[in-house]
C-alpha cells in the first residue's frame, strides 16, 4: 500500500490539477485524507492558488433532506454556468472504523458528474461535524477552480460547529414536525447560522416549523453577544445585524430553490458591504492553526508516550492504585516537555 | 487518530434491475470489516461509475448485477477505465452471473466474480490481499 508519496509526485499532480484534471484533483485528496503530513505537503503546494471560492455549510440532522438540497444547489449554480466542488462528510463506525458514505445516490439526477465534483468522505471518528482533512479538501477544490463549494456536514449531534467556523454561509435544515429539535438548536447553532432552511415543506406542519423558528430567533437574536468571543475560544465571527431569513423548500421537486439561493447571495452580499469577509478568513485561519498544532502536538506525545517504556511504566502505575491520572500526566508532560524533540519534524 | 491506512470502495449498481438488495448487505458487510463504502444508488449509467472512480479514487470497484447485462456493461466500465488511464483500481463484480462468462470478465479487467452466497469475509479478503496500491 502506497503510504510514501515523493515530492515530484505532489509537484506532478498540482501541475495537471492546475489544468483542471479531476483524477490529480482526487489523488491530491487521497495523500491529504492519508496523514497529516501529507496533507501539509499537498497543501504548502497548493495554498497560494486558493481564496477565490465561496464555501457554504450544509448542516442538520440526518435525513432532513441535506444530500438532496445540495443535489438541487448545484444544478442551480452550474446552470448559472459556475463550477461546483461538493464535499459531503459521513459518519465512521465507531465500532469498526468503517462507514457508508451514501451521499452521491441523492446527487446525480439533475446534471452530469462532469460538471461537478463530489467527494465523498468519512469523519474517521472526528468530532465537531467535519473530519480532520475537509478543510484541505475545500483548499484542493479551491485550488482546482471551483467557485462554488458546498460542504455536507455528518449531521448528528449538537457540536457540529466546525463548519461554522470553515465556510462563508451556513445553512441550517430543519423539518417540519421536529418541534423539541428546533429547541435544542437553540442551545448553540441558533446564533451563528445564517439561513435558516425548513425543508420537505410539501409536509404538512411547515408553517408551524417556521413559526416556532421565528419564536426562538427573535428570542436568541435579542440575547446575542455583541462582541467576538477570544480567538482561543469558539472563534466564530459574530455578526449582530444579520437576521437570518427562513426559506422552506422541496429538495426533491426543487421548488422555492431560486429564492433559497437568493438568500445566500442576500448573505454574502452583505459581508462584502460590511467587510466581513477578511474578518472571517482571519477567525478560519486562526481555528484551523490552532487544530494543525493541536493535531500535531497530540501526535508527538502519543508517539512519545507508546515509544518510551518508562512513560508506560509511569501509566502502568496507576494500576497500583495509589497515583491519580493527573498527576501522571503531569509527570508525563514534564518529561515529555524536556525529552521529546518537539519541534523537529 | 491514526495513520492506518483505511482502504476505500465503491459499491455500484449498473444497469436497469431494480433490486439493490445484495448490494446492500454487501456494502454493509465491508464496513462491518472497517472499509469506507461509497454507495451510489440504482440505475448507474457506466459513465456515472467511472466518474465516480475518478473522483472518489477508491482502492476497490465492486459492481453487482442481477439483470444479466453483465457482459455489456462490466466491460463497458472497465474499458473507460482503461481509456481514462486508470489502473490501479481493483475491479471485481457480484450477482448471478453464469460461468462460462467469467473467462470473458476476467479477460477483460474484472479480476475476481464473487456469486450469490459468498461470504463477506471472502470478499473482504479477497480486496485486501489483491489492492493495486
Ligand atoms: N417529502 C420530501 N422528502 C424529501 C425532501 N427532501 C429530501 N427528502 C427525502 O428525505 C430523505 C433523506 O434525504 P437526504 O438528502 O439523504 O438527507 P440527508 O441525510 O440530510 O442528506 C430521502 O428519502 C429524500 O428523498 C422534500 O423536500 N420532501
Ligand atoms: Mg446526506
Amino acid at each position: 500500500m502506497q503510504i510514501n508519496v515523493t515530492d515530484s509526485e505532489i509537484d506532478e499532480q498540482v501541475h495537471k490539477l492546475r489544468a483542471g484534471d479531476q483524477r490529480a484533483i482526487a489523488k491530491l485528496m487521497t495523500y491529504a485524507e492519508m496523514n497529516l503530513f501529507l496533507a501539509s505537503q499537498v497543501i504548502k503546494k497548493l495554498y497560494k492558488y486558493t481564496g477565490n471560492a465561496y464555501i457554504i455549510g450544509i448542516t442538520g440532522a440526518p435525513g432532513v433532506g441535506k444530500s438532496s438540497l445540495v443535489n438541487q444547489m448545484a444544478a442551480f449554480y452550474i446552470s448559472e454556468g459556475h463550477r461546483v466542488g461538493i464535499i459531503a462528510v459521513d459518519p465512521t463506525s465507531p465500532f469498526s472504523g468503517g462507514a457508508i458514505l451514501g451521499d452521491r445516490i441523492r446527487m446525480k439526477k439533475s446534471f452530469s458528474l462532469k460538471d461537478v465534483f463530489i467527494r465523498s468522505m468519512a469523519n474517521r471518528g472526528q468530532m465537531g461535524g467535519l473530519a480532520r482533512a475537509t478543510r484541505d479538501m475545500i483548499k484542493i477544490l479551491d485550488a482546482a477552480g471551483y467557485e462554488i463549494i458546498l460542504v455536507e456536514t455528518v449531521g448528528v449531534g449538537q457540536d457540529e460547529i466546525d463548519i461554522f467556523k470553515a465556510a462563508h454561509t451556513c445553512v441550517v435544515i430543519v423539518v417540519p414536525g421536529m418541534g423539541d429539535e428546533i429547541q435544542a438548536i437553540k442551545a448553540g447553532i441558533m446564533e451563528i447560522t445564517d439561513v435558516f432552511v425548513v425543508n420537505k415543506m410539501d409536509l404538512s406542519g411547515v408553517d408551524r416549523t417556521i413559526m416556532d423558528l421565528e419564536t426562538t430567533l427573535q428570542l436568541t437574536h435579542n440575547s446575542k453577544p455583541k462582541k467576538p468571543i477570544t480567538p482561543a475560544q469558539g472563534l466564530f465571527v459574530k455578526v449582530n445585524n444579520w437576521k437570518p431569513p427562513i426559506i422552506k423548500t422541496n429538495a426533491i421537486t426543487g421548488e422555492n430553490i431560486p429564492k433559497f439561493i437568493q438568500n445566500i447571495q442576500t448573505h454574502q452580499d452583505f459581508l462584502k458591504k460590511n467587510d466581513l469577509l477578511p474578518i472571517k478568513k482571519l477567525a478560519a485561519c486562526k481555528n484551523e492553526i490552532m487544530d494543525i498544532m493541536k493535531f500535531q502536538l497530540y501526535k508527538k506525545v502519543e508517539d512519545y508516550v507508546f515509544k518510551n517504556t518508562d512513560v508506560n511504566d509511569l501509566i502502568e502505575g496507576i494500576i497500583e492504585g495509589d497515583i491519580d491520572p493527573y498527576s501522571i500526566s503531569e509527570d508525563i508532560l514534564a518529561k515529555f516537555v524536556k525529552e521529546a524533540r518537539i519541534l523537529d519534524k | 487518530m491514526s495513520n492506518e491506512r483505511k482502504i476505500r470502495v465503491i459499491v455500484a449498481k449498473p444497469g436497469l434491475d431494480g433490486h439493490d438488495r445484495g448490494a446492500k448487505v454487501v456494502a454493509h458487510g465491508l464496513k462491518d470489516a472497517g472499509f469506507e463504502v461509497i454507495y451510489t444508488g440504482l440505475h448507474q449509467t457506466p459513465e456515472d461509475i467511472v466518474q465516480s472512480v475518478i473522483q472518489e479514487d477508491p482502492d476497490a470497484l465492486l459492481l453487482s448485477l442481477l439483470s444479466g447485462a453483465h457482459n455489456k456493461l462490466f466491460t463497458a466500465i472497465t474499458k473507460q477505465l482503461e481509456e481514462q488511464g486508470i489502473d490501479d483500481v481493483l475491479v471485481i463484480g457480484g450477482g448471478i452471473i453464469p460461468d462460462q462468462d467469467i473467462p470473458h470478465l476476467k479477460k477483460h479487467g474484472v479480476e475476481e466474480i464473487f456469486g450469490p452466497g459468498t461470504e463477506i469475509d471472502e470478499i473482504v479478503e479477497y480486496v485486501k490481499t489483491h489492492l493495486k496500491r
